[in-house]
């Protein structure tokens, strides 16, 4: 099972990060994060907190960046290296704790060949 | 969050408390949240239907209310409740996000709605808002529930953002 994994600033984000390292952990494979922003935080803050979460297990982690657009090179990387699953995080909690969905997530989920997973 | 806002206040609105009488005929008041009140939300959103759940809220399950409730009726929120007899129906509230804004939502028991309590909660929260100094109200809403949109613009909210699975409103009650 190879999963990519994309990572946003968000708390789901290093959820989704998590559960993705647990699923290959037990069942064998591979995962690749793919980091990409659509909130406040920059790339690199997102990253130190990816290599703190991975400093945890044993594994060896492929990094990429995405830099505009990441939700449609998301997808082509997903088809392009024959992932068998896209893994992303649930969304946002507003103040008030409503979930939104971004407009990466929206266009991934709308747009993928590849099974999608949201984590919560 | 960037959001644009109306450029003019809305006019005022009432404060709780605020009695009138629904449209079944029930007497319904509107008063403002108290410590004590978060045992009768608790058993609001206990019998709460999941197909009126929005975004994820109300969360379904006692621990989950609870924890969900902490969080809106932090000291910065405003919350409104509508009570028939000594049951909450209706709970409107307002909290602060960073940028002196505040998100509002409304959640009405199904056996209330479509008695006017939910038009009424929300004016009484927007009013309560407006007294507190609070200058501006956005909100969420998912872009298919056009019955809640409709209600939303009808008391003054303008549509600022389509672009994804939710729509963004805001209205101003005060001028910064």
């Amino acid at each position: 099972m190879q999963l990519i994994v994309g990572v946003d600033g968000s708390d789901y984000g290093l959820r989704a990060l998590e559960e993705s390292l647990e699923r290959a952990q037990e069942l064998g494979g591979g995962v690749t994060v793919a980091l990409y922003t659509d909130g406040q935080e920059g790339l690199d803050e997102i990253e130190s907190l990816v290599s703190e979460e991975l400093s945890a297990y044993e594994m060896d982690v492929e990094i990429v960046r995405l830099e505009d657009q990441p939700g449609s090179q998301l997808i082509e990387l997903a088809e392009r290296e024959g992932f068998d699953r896209i893994v992303l995080p649930g969304g946002r909690r507003s103040p008030l704790g409503k979930i939104n969905l971004s407009n990466t997530i929206e266009f991934v989920l709308l747009n993928a060949q590849t099974t999608v997973t949201l984590v919560r | 969050m960037t959001l644009r806002y109306p450029d003019e206040p809305l006019e005022d609105l009432p404060t709780p408390p605020f009695g009138f009488s629904d449209g079944d005929g029930r007497s319904i008041e509107i008063r403002q949240a108290t410590d004590e009140c978060i045992e009768p939300l608790i058993e609001m959103y206990l019998e709460f239907d999941s197909e009126d759940r929005a975004q994820g809220i109300p969360p379904s399950g006692e621990e989950p209310i609870r924890k969900w409730l902490n969080i809106v009726t932090e000291d910065k929120s405003l919350n409104v409740i509508a009570w028939d007899g000594d049951e909450a129906v209706g709970h409107a509230m307002l909290v602060a996000d960073e940028d002196e804004s505040y998100e509002l939502a409304i959640f009405v028991i199904q056996s209330h709605q479509n008695a006017g309590i939910g038009t009424e909660l929300l004016r009484t929260v927007l009013g309560e808002g407006q007294s507190q100094g609070i200058n501006r109200v956005w909100l969420s809403v998912e872009r298919w529930n056009k019955p809640a949109i409709a209600v939303y613009e009808k008391l003054g909210f303008e549509r600022m953002d389509n672009t994804s699975f939710e729509i963004q409103m805001t209205v101003r009650l005060g001028y910064d």
